[in-house]
């Protein structure tokens, strides 16, 4: 159960990330979720969206360099220690974590948190036998 | 030979222009092939007059022979062989043979003569040594003087400064930009130039200006001298300045000069062109009118000093695309071949050539591809550091690498601008 996420490589110049984001809200494009990596030269925006294969086409044919990439949306207990659990979850299975950013919304009592792990499979059967929930591509659709 | 009327010169360069011909065509398959097309034998050539019936050489044709195809006699007769960089990938080859050295020698010491360097002088030898011939061009020419010489070889300035001063160093040489950073440095050290002996500087591998001469003569309290050389034709000291500043003697006993226009035609003394020479006097690798690519004009009218050589101007540009960077020849095609030898990298670069301080900087610029992106700041620092090493490795300099949005580059009429120079020289 993966969920999708666009990467897009945004230069670090004045306007640049302000010009993208007008790209996506002037076609209806809502980012359910967001990061930045930065750099001196450039960052790395990472989203997830509803419609990654429209993102994705509109994102591309405005010149932007885009890459697709399969995480994991998982679903944490918004309690305290809900996500080192899940963090100690993974650790014990010698998975690393690339970077994990939440949701702007969160489901009921859980908070969502997207996880770029090194071994998605890995990562995927030891969560679900540990019990913690992820989302479908379909159910981020529906957020 | 030096203060030799011209018309003396001009019969030895006769009898030594037929000889090299001779030697071309009797031993380098690439010149008899090439004579034999023109319909030409060495016979043809009575002298400079005939010399616009020879063909030209071009750095593609040393390419074509790399790495021995261009030397005139068996490799067991080379004793040495130097390099620097070519068009792509592959570097350009020099070989000398004892005799070659030799003269190399003695040319380097009549250019340290026009500086008035002689036996009781120490000089400071700050161009690299190695493949690039600076260095030991002008070593040989400071021994052979009879100088005591310093082989410290470029960089590391607080170094430089220590030595200059204990060893009691006259004569520095080394790039024009590199003299202007010690100058600098003597400067911010604030030290006294009276604790200096330093009197003259022999500078050359790049072009410079007579501000920044001014400049350095200023600075080091020394007479600057522009020296001038390329390793397909020797190395430094194929011209030298002499104390009236006003042009480099070009030493017509060994090289014979022509400056050549758009049209292929040689050009008039006082026109400028493409600055050609043919190696009168090279056994290991003779070269017939090969282009430099120098734009430069020639003047014949006396010297002050007395020698009779012509002068070369200050070289104005290049007739091609290549850079010179701290004194590295470099073409935008090894960037680019460079950067291509990286797995999924675009062809669409920008070379932005900058001054800071007095060192040449460089930034390559390569717009991003869907193959180059990944979602990790670790993959992509990943390949920036791939991309500046291939650099290194390829084109020799050290260059910062930026990845870039596509379609960010500057494009003229749709055509991509390769290269922004913004050195003011």
């Amino acid at each position: 159960m993966y969920v999708k996420q666009i990467s897009v490589f945004i230069e670090n110049t004045p306007g640049r990330l302000a010009s993208f984001t007008k790209l996506l809200g002037d076609n209806k494009i809502d980012l359910v979720s967001l990061s930045v990596a930065d750099t001196t030269n450039f960052g790395i925006l990472r989203g997830i969206v509803a419609d990654y294969e429209r993102a994705v086409q509109l994102i591309s044919e405005n010149g932007y360099t885009v890459k697709l990439t399969d995480v994991l949306a998982v679903k944490v207990p918004d309690t305290p220690g809900g996500l080192a659990h899940v963090l100690e979850v993974l650790a014990e299975n010698n998975i690393v974590v690339e970077y994990l950013y939440s949701f702007v919304r969160s489901a009921g009592n859980h908070a969502l948190i997207i996880f770029r792990v090194d071994q998605l499979e890995e990562a995927e059967k030891v969560l679900e036998k540990a019990g913690v929930q992820m989302l479908s591509q379909q159910e981020v659709r529906g957020l | 030979m030096e203060t030799m009327p011209r018309e003396q010169l001009r019969a030895v360069q006769d009898e030594r222009l037929r000889d090299v011909v001779r030697r071309c065509y009797e031993n380098v398959p690439f010149y008899r092939d090439k004579m034999q097309k023109l319909g030409i034998t060495p016979k043809d050539i009575r002298g400079v007059c005939d010399i616009e019936l020879l063909p030209f050489t071009d750095k593609q044709d040393l390419r074509d022979n790399y790495p021995f195809g261009m030397f005139a006699v068996p490799n067991s007769e080379i004793v040495r062989i130097h390099a620097s960089s070519g068009t792509t990938g592959k570097p350009t080859v020099a070989g000398y043979t004892s005799g070659d050295i030799d003269r190399w020698a003695e040319l380097m010491a009549r250019a340290l003569y026009c500086a008035n360097v002689g036996k009781n002088d120490v000089v400071q030898v700050a161009y690299g040594y190695g493949l690039f011939t600076g260095g030991l061009g002008a070593h040989y020419g400071a021994e052979r003087v009879g100088a005591s010489t310093i082989p410290i070889s470029g960089g590391n300035t607080v170094r430089q400064l220590m030595l200059m001063e204990d060893f009691g160093s006259t004569t520095l040489m080394c790039t024009p930009s590199y003299a202007l950073n010690i100058a600098e440095a003597v400067e911010k050290e604030g030290i006294d130039l009276k604790r200096l002996k330093l009197k003259s500087g022999i500078f050359g591998a790049e072009p410079w200006t007579e501000e920044m001469r001014k400049h350095i003569e200023e600075k080091l309290g020394i007479d600057a001298l522009n020296v001038y050389g390329l390793s397909e034709v020797m190395g430094p000291g194929v011209s030298m300045e002499c104390m009236a500043k006003n042009g480099m003697h070009i030493w017509e006993d060994h090289f014979l000069p022509e400056v050549i226009g758009e049209d292929g035609k040689s050009l008039p003394y006082g026109q400028q062109g493409d600055l050609t020479f043919t190696t009168l006097t090279k056994h290991g690798m003779p070269l017939i009118r090969y282009r430099t690519h120098d734009l430069c004009t020639l003047t014949d009218e006396p010297c002050a000093c007395g020698r009779t050589h012509v002068r070369m101007g200050r070289i104005m540009g290049r007739s091609d695309d290549m850079l010179i960077i701290r004194g590295v020849n470099v073409f935008p095609s090894q960037i680019e071949h460079a950067l291509m030898q990286v797995e999924g990298v675009s062809p669409q670069y920008h070379i932005v050539v900058d001054r800071q301080g007095n060192l040449d900087t460089v930034e390559v610029q390569v717009e991003m591809k869907p193959e180059m992106m990944s979602d990790t700041v670790k993959d992509m620092e990943a390949l920036s550091a791939k991309l500046h090493a291939s650099i290194a490795a390829h084109a020799l300099v050290n260059a910062k690498v930026k990845l870039c949005q596509p379609g960010t580059l500057p494009r003229t009429d749709g055509k991509a601008k390769r290269v922004t120079d913004k050195r003011k020289l």
